[in-house]
């Protein structure tokens, strides 16, 4: 217990170094722009992948279940693969995807810094180091985690579409009559509102466990396996508060 | 000048440090030597700020960095160029991209002027036109030049070397000593290097303390070191046999 207390602190710590204020901002918005641009184009083709077959296994496997109730019309599959892909399936499965790929990334690549004493290098020269390794990270992800979860949302919906022509379980009039109907802002508002946290929860944790790694190669590893899994583990509870509090 | 005065350093129960006072001195080739574990790494750890002593003073030119906030201590640091053992090269970052970051980060010059600054260090450790490679395109001796060139880049005023020949063969390890050498005397930097190579200390060993145990048991140059015929220190420095019997009779 003392040691999730002490774990806890010090990320706090850690979060709040890494958000003070810059020795020169244009270098860290040169940071920013460069981990965005990782993160961004490195995840687009596996978010685009899966959310593609996730829209599309979701449209057959309602129209399986419509086809036995033969009082629901097949229309209403666009209206619930879009509210399904946009309340929880785009944000949670992307974020859980990034917390592989880029939570991983992240944490190996600051362990590797800390075993390597690049981190001790910029410290020597006067670099406050959470600052300038983490705070981009951090930032960057929460710009474009949102962004992604948005093209999933899109790429889902046409997967679903796809999949429905391919099936002939409807027509594209039918599709997108439903994927319009009784659409809510609100629920858009609730995909970024979850799409920043899990940006912000995968992002940080992973920082955290990165940068506070001891050891060689061996810890790196765990380092890296331990923060996909609080971060995956961590981000379940938030969406399950998001829903709670926010539906 | 750089002054510690009993530093103390503990972690958890191991007393690592005892209470190590020494003084190194400017536009000289100051060496910290001793066995693995005797305190070498914990110590310029401790001056450059990566570690906090427990007690003790550290003063850099009468400045002294253990009262000081990690603010007040930036000025210090940009001050002290830093050669790791492993290098510490940004693995992302190319040769030129490495050698001008701390200038990106710390000055307002032009891209032509830190350009023409990153070109005259390269060239000061015999590396030009490896501007656009990676760390990982470089051999061993190649990587510790880079880190000498961006150690020396800000033109610091201390130079810290953490077992600077480490991984190299003996005549490239040679090579990096005197460009060390010839570096503190051009610049008139406080050099502070961290070894346990023997031919660093008799070639480039202006002044020498050995470190025992976490105490400071010898400090004297390297001329004193070969007048030594017993004790802690002479095993260490003739650890062979061969080495031993060769000192007892030689006569100098």
């Amino acid at each position: 217990m003392l040691k999730i207390f002490e774990q806890l602190g010090g990320f706090l710590t850690l979060m709040y170094s890494a958000f003070s204020k810059p020795e020169k901002a244009q270098m860290y918005w040169k940071e920013t722009f460069r981990q965005a641009k990782d993160i961004g184009v490195g995840s687009l083709p596996i978010i685009a992948i899966v959310s593609t077959f996730i829209g599309g296994v979701s449209a057959v496997q309602f129209a399986y279940q419509f086809r036995s109730i033969s009082l629901v019309p097949m229309w209403w599959i666009g209206s619930i693969v879009r509210k399904g892909m946009i309340l929880e399936l785009a944000p949670t499965v992307s974020a859980l995807l990034l917390a592989g790929k880029v939570g991983s990334n992240i944490a190996s690549e600051l362990g590797t810094m800390r075993i390597s004493e690049q981190i001790d290098a910029y410290e020597i020269m006067g670099v406050n180091t959470p600052a300038y390794l983490i705070g981009p990270k951090i930032a960057a992800s929460v710009i474009v985690v949102p962004m992604l979860v948005v093209i999933a949302v899109a790429l889902g919906i046409i997967g679903g579409w796809g999949a429905g022509l391919l099936g002939g379980f409807f027509s594209t009039t039918e599709y997108f009559r439903g994927v319009q109907d009784g659409f809510d802002g609100y629920d858009v508002f609730i995909m970024l509102v979850k799409a920043v946290l899990f940006g912000f929860t995968l992002s940080s944790i992973s920082c955290y466990k990165g940068f506070t790694v001891q050891g060689g190669a061996v810890e790196i590893g765990k380092s890296s396996t331990q923060a996909v899994v609080l971060s995956s583990i961590v981000m379940m509870i938030v969406n399950f508060f998001v829903a709670f509090l926010l539906l | 000048m750089i002054e510690i005065k009993n530093i103390k350093k503990n972690f958890g129960s191991q007393q690592v440090l005892k209470g190590i006072s020494a003084s190194f001195e400017n536009g000289k080739c100051n060496l910290i030597i001793g066995k693995s574990g005797s305190g070498k790494t914990v110590t310029l750890k401790c001056m450059v700020g990566l570690f906090e002593p427990d007690e003790g003073t550290i003063l850099y030119d009468g400045r002294n960095i253990t009262d000081m906030d990690f603010h007040a201590r930036k000025d210090i640091r940009r001050e002290i160029g830093m050669l790791f053992q492993g290098t510490a090269l940004f693995d992302s970052l190319t040769v030129e991209e490495n050698v001008q970051f701390p200038l990106d980060m710390f000055t307002n010059q032009t891209a032509a002027e830190k350009l023409e600054r990153v070109n005259f260090c390269l060239g000061r450790v015999n590396l030009p036109n490896t501007n656009k490679k990676y760390p990982g395109e470089l051999s061993g001796g190649m990587k510790k030049r880079v880190g000498i060139a961006r150690a020396i880049v800000m033109n610091p005023k201390y130079l810290f070397c953490d077992e600077p020949n480490s991984g190299l063969d003996p005549k490239t390890a040679i090579v990096i000593d005197h460009l060390i050498k010839e570096i503190t005397l051009e610049y008139n930097m406080t050099t502070v290097i961290n070894t346990h190579d023997m031919n660093s200390v008799m070639g480039i060993g202006d002044k020498v303390v050995f470190l025992h145990e976490g105490l400071k048991y010898w400090e004297g140059t390297n001329k004193q070191i070969m007048e030594i015929t017993d004790g802690e220190l002479f095993d260490f420095i003739f650890a062979s046999d061969f080495l031993k019997d060769l000192r007892r009779n030689a006569k100098y």
